[in-house]
This record gives C-alpha cells, structure tokens and sequence, in this order.
C-alpha cells in the first residue's frame, strides 16, 4: 500500500506567549527581512503554504494592553502580497474575518493576490464577532454570536459569485478587432441574502485557482458542518494523537453526507516542537524553552485570566492561589478562547498542581508551553510520519518558537528525514498551485454538489 | 544643490491613460511581471514615486453609471496588495496605490498602508479616493450614495477628512519606542506608549490603537487629487500633496490662490505640495506625436477626453512645459502616460535628462519617500500624552 503523503504549513509565530522575545535569537516581529526569511526558509523546507494569523485589535488584560507577549503585525493582505513577488512555490494563506469585511473588498483583494502569486492564495476564514473588536469597525458588534457561520457562508457565497462572474478567456485583448473583453463574458451578480446585497460585476478575470484554498479552525459544533461544507483545509487544534484521531474521523465522517471525498479536506493541527541530538537534550532545550515562553509575570497572567482578579503577590514557585475566582470580571478581552466555567477550571487545575506537585509557573508550563514534538529529528520525523500514516492528521502547521530563524532548525533537520521516508516532497512541481500542492481534488469535484 | 527641486511622479493605470493605448499590444496586466517593469523603468529613471489607479469597481469611461464599452481595458488588480507585491524588488522609489476611503474599513486601509512602508523600507504613500457611484455603493449594498450634486460631494469628502484622520491617528497610535522588550518586568511592550484613537465621527468610529507598529515614516505620504473648492479643502485638512488639473496658466493661478486662501483660513501650518498633472504622449517629432494621438482618438472613436492637460509632442515639448509650471511654482507632476510602457520610457530616455540639464532633479539624500520630497519625519501626536 502507498504511503499517505505528510502536508506542512509554517505558522509565523505571533502574537502569543509560545513565540520568545527575550532572548538573542529573537529578531523584528514587523521588519520585512523577518517575512523575508520566514518564507524563504519554509520554501526551502518546500512547504505547502505558510500562514500569517490576523489582528483587529490588541488584546487586554486588566484594562491595558496586554504587554508581556509580543504585540503587533502586519496588514495580512499587504504582506502576503509582498511575501508572493519574493517567492516561487510556497502557498500563501491569511487570516481574514468574514464579520470586519465585506465581500466585494475581501474577495477581489484574495483574487488579486492569486493573480499576483500564480495560484497560491489561501484563506483562513474566522468568524469573531464582539464588540471589543467590532470596537475599531463601521459597525461596530453587530453580529450576533449564532450568526457568524450565517455570515461566513454567505460571505463565501458570495465571494464565490464574484470570483466566478468572468468567465474563464474573458479577456481576449485582440488589437486588430478592438475587443478587450469578449461578448457576453462577464455575468452580473445579484445577490440578495439575509447578511449582504452585492449587484454588479467583479473587476477581475478568474484567477489561477478561481478561488483560493479555503481553511477554517473553528471546533465548535457549528464550525465542523462549516468546514465539512466549505473548507478544503482545518487549522485543527487536536495534536494529542488519540484526540488528532477522533478530530480526524468525526470530520471526514461528515464529508459523505455532503457529497463529498475523503481527501478533498485536509487537516492539519497546529504543533510545535523541539529538537535535540538525544532525547535528553531535547528534554532539556524543552525545559529552557518553556522558561522563555512563560517568564514568571506570564505564569500570573494566566492565572488572573481564570481568576478574574489581581494575582501578582502570589510566587510563581509556589502554589496555586486557594482563593475562587471572580465571576464575570471581563479582566481578559481580544483573546479567541473563552473561558465559560473559571470555578470549574480553577478546581480542575488545584487538582493537577496538587496531584503532580506543580508550581504556578510549572502548571501554566504545562499547558501554555507544551510542546507537541519534542526529541531527535529522525523520532520527530517519525512522529510526524505515525500521525499520518495513522489516519490522525495529513500533516501539521508548523509553529516555531522565534523570529525569524525559529523554522530553520525544522527545515535543516527534519524535512530530510522526512524525504528520506518517502513521504515528503523533495520538491515542488513547477508551477502547481497551492491546491495542487495540497493534493486536493479540482474545485470542481470538491464542492461537486454545490453546482 | 537646488532647494528647489520639481518633483516627478508617474500614474500607472492599466495601458495607459488612453483608453486605446492597449490597441498597440499589451502586456498582462493581471499578472506581476507587467508592473514590475513599469516600476522598474520608472525607479531607473529617478522617478519620485509610482501611483496605481484603482476603485471599488470595473472602469467606465465617463463619471456616471457602468458602460457597456468592450473596446477598453476593463479589470484591474486591487493597488494595495499589487504595491506590496512591487515593493520588495524596489529600492528608491516610492509607491503610492489608491486607496478608496467611502466603502472600506479605515482600520484596515491604516494597517494596509502602514504594512506597504514597512515593506518597503519607508517609501510608502496613499492616493486618498472617494467613490461617489451608484453602481459602486451596490457592491457593498450598506447605503445609498445619493444623486451627483453638491451635497452628495460635500458628504463623501467630509467623510474623507474622517477617515484620512482616523488613519492617520492609527500610524501615530505606537509610540516609535512602544516596543521595550524588557527582561526584568517580562514586558515586551511599554502599554503607556501605545494609544487608543478614540474617535469618533458622524459616520463611523474608531476606538483602538493599530495593530502594526509605528511606520518607519511616522506618516506615509497621503496624496489627494482635487479638482474643485471640497476637494481642496481635504487636500488642505488631510494631504501631503495636491495633484490639480489647470489647463491654462490663469487656471493654474486661480486654483493655487484657492489652495493658498483655504490653508490660510483653516489655519496650516505645514507645508502642503502642489503638483500639476499631464496626460503625455511622446514621440520624436511634433507630426509624429500628433499622428499616434490622432490614430489611437481614431481606434477609440473619439478624441481624448481628459480632466488633466494632455501634451502629445516630443520630450523638449513635453520638459518645457513641466519646466515652465515649475518656474510658476509648481512643486512636482505627475504625469500620466498615454500609452504604457511606451510613453513612460519616453519619459525617462528622453525628458528625464532635459529635467536634469535644467538642474531641477537633485534630491536630498534620503531613503524614505517623505525624505526625498523634502518632508520631515512628523512627531507623534500622542508623544507625551497619557495612554
């Protein structure tokens, strides 16, 4: 039987306690030769995209900005533009909201970067929809928490519309005839939905990939029947295997139902790793790793994030505060998970430090800084190849620790290991777009049952 | 060196600014190498900066409604994304999309422009644009643009003045030294440095602070085209640069006296640049110049019709004409070529160096956009204030 192929993404790491800013690797989170390095290291490393996430504001913690994590990044949209005229193969994928945007922008703007990079656009919809962000837009938090899918799929919809409106030869430019755009080539939308009323014609002919890669990351309920839907690819955030597994099966399950094949969704879980020449080293490097990723004042802002309230007399050495935590403190604001039950988890997390004898700093360690791989590069890469082979994942997003040089190591000494198991690319395809490079049916057969 | 240089900026826009241009054979215009060609023969040429034209919806020829016409170029590349994807294979010159503010989030317009400085090492600017057509407020389908007139244009440039505002306290909203990275307090940022905008507006409001970090300009270059007393007054309350369209020297008197009397009023106190704006098609003789207008006014039907001065001739004609503007007080031109790439490498081969005779292209050293046109780098207007 053939071996299942391994796809990887590479994450630049963000704005989040995992990406180190305190140590001398550390480089510019906004200078371009970040960007710049990053991607040319992931194509290098012949990933099959990277992956920028987005801001719409900055996050807060008790009233102020949140500043013990690295803060501030580019327009996505800009930077993948400027990302594609510096790269050859890598896909390029974004965050972008479907709530903070409206359809006839967002989509020409995705169109024009698959223009711009030959068929290696990629987006990531997500569906935030509060005030706090709404906050810095003309509507401000207009969208009901229940209709953000609504509105994503009708964003989608419509995007669709648009990217289709052309039709495929649209523009013929023919000197002697005079004609620049064939008879009849381009349709007029209209469309008249619950979320938007878009009419008019698109201003660009259909792009390489006609639309771009689609990627969704929501877990909920909600957010798997949107993804088995319409995405062609999951962010997921399920690396422990047993779970990947479950993750893996109760989403392509739903595939059937819609029409659709197994391979046309892949999905890929956000990791993170860490390399040794032995697995002691690598224990070790883990261990100093997560030191940098959770300085003692992180330790404590974690803690109020639960606890509601001012926690900074407590040592971090020492045990959890025996206090409950304050009910409906809105302490925490920008961040995407919330924390529905604090009492619940506090409990849950006296009982771990307790039982395994965790201090503050150690406890927060586990689960803010844990990383997925950890061990020489032949057992990451093996790893890596048992996920895949094992229906757990096709792949992985890959999240470094640093800027710009966090990649380097992963490129340099797994992607070889992984070659050598047959199971990687030792190069592109000259001139395949992103959803070739996915190995992902033609849209056609995708969302056959959507014609 | 001069201290009074003419400063020269090139309008790309799809073929050419002849809507018959691409009749003599086209590169392809939704495809990177095209534009990168065009930047690069400009940036060769010493050129000040690029603008890309764009809107939020297929070209027309006229002001009003869609047309049905097939014999133009119609499609365009969205300016913000393709001016980034330029920006990475240039060095000196700057690159300034349109960016149309009436439909669109100022939020993200702030980000996108912001993100184009830092990719281009501070050689950002914003060519603000206001869409006033019916068939382009259908795209969005959140309001009714409403009949041509002088209200409807008082409305849209007012909420020009908003967003220009709201963008620019975005750029300024991170302190240049926001970023700490302090070991000691495990504080990456300083949170006193970093500011809330807090506006708030008849339209819309802004509350945050930007995403991205402070531009390596401070302030990218906000250019606004104006052809009439509203437009003046955004240039006057929002720009760095004005493009005007006089046709004749009494016009150009009249319209800087208008500029002047409003910045007076409103009470500016920086400097604001004039720059004129031609339509060139250039060839080696004057019969030649004007055959290839009259061939392509005869591909197309009918004459060219342009809001700016259009100069079909040879590049002494075309020099002597910037040359005189300048010796009126211009301070730079953007010129529109007729016919892409052809009339921009006329441009650069052969007015270029007449410019340089005359001593009017030397620059200050400079790396940044707003540098080479002889702008300071502004201060932050939230520097000292409490966060």
């Amino acid at each position: 039987m053939t071996k299942r192929t391994v796809h990887l993404a590479a994450h630049f790491p963000g704005v989040n306690n995992t990406t180190i800013w305190n140590d001398d690797r550390a480089g510019s989170q906004i200078d371009f030769s970040s960007f710049r390095h990053f991607a040319q290291t992931a194509e290098r490393g012949k990933f099959d995209y990277l992956f920028l996430a987005e801001g719409l504001r900055l996050r807060e913690h008790k009233g102020r900005v949140h500043d013990l994590d690295v803060v501030g990044r580019p327009n996505t949209l800009a930077i993948l533009g400027a990302i594609a005229s510096i790269t050859e193969h890598i896909g390029l994928v974004g965050t972008l909201s479907s709530t903070f945007n409206e359809p006839y922008e967002l989509a020409r703007q995705l169109a024009t970067l698959d223009h711009l990079s030959n068929g290696r656009a990629g987006w990531n919809i997500v569906t935030s929809s509060d005030e706090f962000h709404g906050a810095n837009f003309r509507r401000g938090g207009f969208l009901s928490r229940e209709h953000r899918y609504t509105r994503a799929e009708e964003f989608l919809e419509v995007s669709r519309l648009l990217w289709e409106s052309w039709a495929p030869g649209a523009v013929v430019a023919d000197t002697g005839s005079g004609e620049f755009v064939a008879e009849g080539a381009l349709s007029e939308v209209d469309h008249h939905g619950p979320q938007f009323d878009v009419s008019g014609f698109g201003t660009l002919p259909r792009s390489p990939q006609v639309q771009p890669v689609i990627v969704q990351a929501g877990d909920s309920a909600d957010g798997r029947d949107f993804a088995s839907r319409s995405a062609e690819v999951i962010f997921s955030a399920h690396s422990d295997f047993d779970k990947a597994r479950a993750f893996f099966s109760d989403v392509k399950g739903r595939l059937a139902g819609v029409g659709r094949e197994p391979d046309s969704l892949k999905i890929l879980p956000g990791v993170t790793f860490v390399l040794g020449d032995s697995a002691a080293d690598a224990a070790e490097r883990s261990r100093e790793t997560a030191l940098l990723q959770v300085s003692p004042q992180t330790a404590i802002a974690f803690l109020e994030q639960v606890w509601g309230t001012d926690l900074t007399s407590y040592d971090v050495d020492g045990p959890l505060p025996a206090i409950d935590p304050v009910l409906d403190s809105a302490i925490v604001k920008g961040r995407a998970q919330v924390i529905t039950d604090p009492v619940a988890v506090a409990n849950a997390w006296r009982a771990k430090a307790e039982a395994e004898k965790l201090s503050i700093r150690d406890l927060v360690i586990t689960f803010a800084a844990k990383h997925t791989f950890v061990g020489t590069p032949s057992f990451v890469a093996s790893e890596i190849d048992r996920y895949v082979q094992a229906e757990a994942s096709d792949g992985f997003v890959i999240v470094g620790s640093s800027n710009p040089t966090g990649l380097d190591e992963f490129v340099d000494r797994v992607i070889p290991e992984l070659q050598d198991r047959g199971v990687y690319r030792e190069d592109y395809t000259p001139g395949a777009t992103l959803r070739e490079n996915l190995g992902l049916p033609s849209l056609e057969r995708s969302f056959a049952t959507l014609a | 060196m001069t201290t009074n240089p003419l400063h020269l900026g090139i309008a790309l826009d799809g073929a050419g600014w002849h809507p018959a241009a691409w009749r003599d054979g086209v590169g392809d215009l939704f495809a990177l190498p095209y534009w990168l060609g065009l930047v690069a023969t400009a940036e060769r040429g010493g050129i000040d900066l690029v603008t890309i034209e764009d809107a939020v919806g297929l070209q027309s020829s006229g002001f009003g409604g869609l047309d049905p016409r097939r014999d133009e170029v119609r499609g365009r590349l969205d300016a913000l994304v393709l001016a980034n994807a330029i920006a990475p294979h240039t060095s000196t010159i700057g690159i300034v999309p349109t960016v149309t503010v009436t439909h669109t989030e100022p939020f993200h317009v702030s980000t996108g422009i912001a993100t184009l400085d830092f990719v281009s090492g501070g050689r950002a600017g914003w060519r603000v644009q206001v869409s006033g057509r019916a068939h382009e407020a259908a795209h969005f389908g959140r309001r009714e643009v409403g009949p041509f007139g002088e209200q409807t244009i008082r409305e849209l440039f007012d909420e020009a003045r908003d967003v220009v505002e709201v963008v620019r306290r975005l750029w300024d909203s991170w302190q240049d030294d926001a970023v700490i990275r302090e070991a000691s307090t495990g504080r990456y940022l300083d949170a006193d440095r970093v500011h809330n905008v807090e506006f708030s507006g008849r339209g819309f409001s802004v509350h945050g602070a930007s995403i991205t970090p402070r531009p390596p300009q401070g302030q990218p270059l906000v250019f606004a085209l104006a052809h009439q007393t509203v437009p003046f007054e955004l240039a006057v309350s929002s720009a760095d640069v004005v493009g005007i369209t006089p046709h004749t020297d009494e016009q150009l008197e009249e319209i800087v006296a208008e500029i002047a009397s409003i910045a007076e009023t409103a009470g500016r106190d920086t400097p604001l640049e004039v720059w004129t704006e031609i339509v060139v098609l250039i060839e080696d003789s004057p019969d030649a110049a004007a055959a290839a207008l009259a061939r392509l006014d005869g591909l197309h039907g009918d004459p060219l019709v342009s809001d700016a001065l259009v100069l079909a001739g040879t590049p002494a004609a075309v020099a002597q004409q910037l040359l005189h503007w300048h010796r009126r007080g211009v301070q730079g031109v953007r010129v529109r070529p007729a016919r892409l790439p052809r009339d921009l490498d006329a441009f650069v081969g052969g007015v270029v160096p007449l410019l340089r005779s005359a001593g009017v292209l030397e620059r200050p050293a400079a790396t940044t956009l707003r540098g080479r046109l002889g702008l300071g780098r502004p201060a932050n207007r939230f520097e000292g204030a409490i966060s």
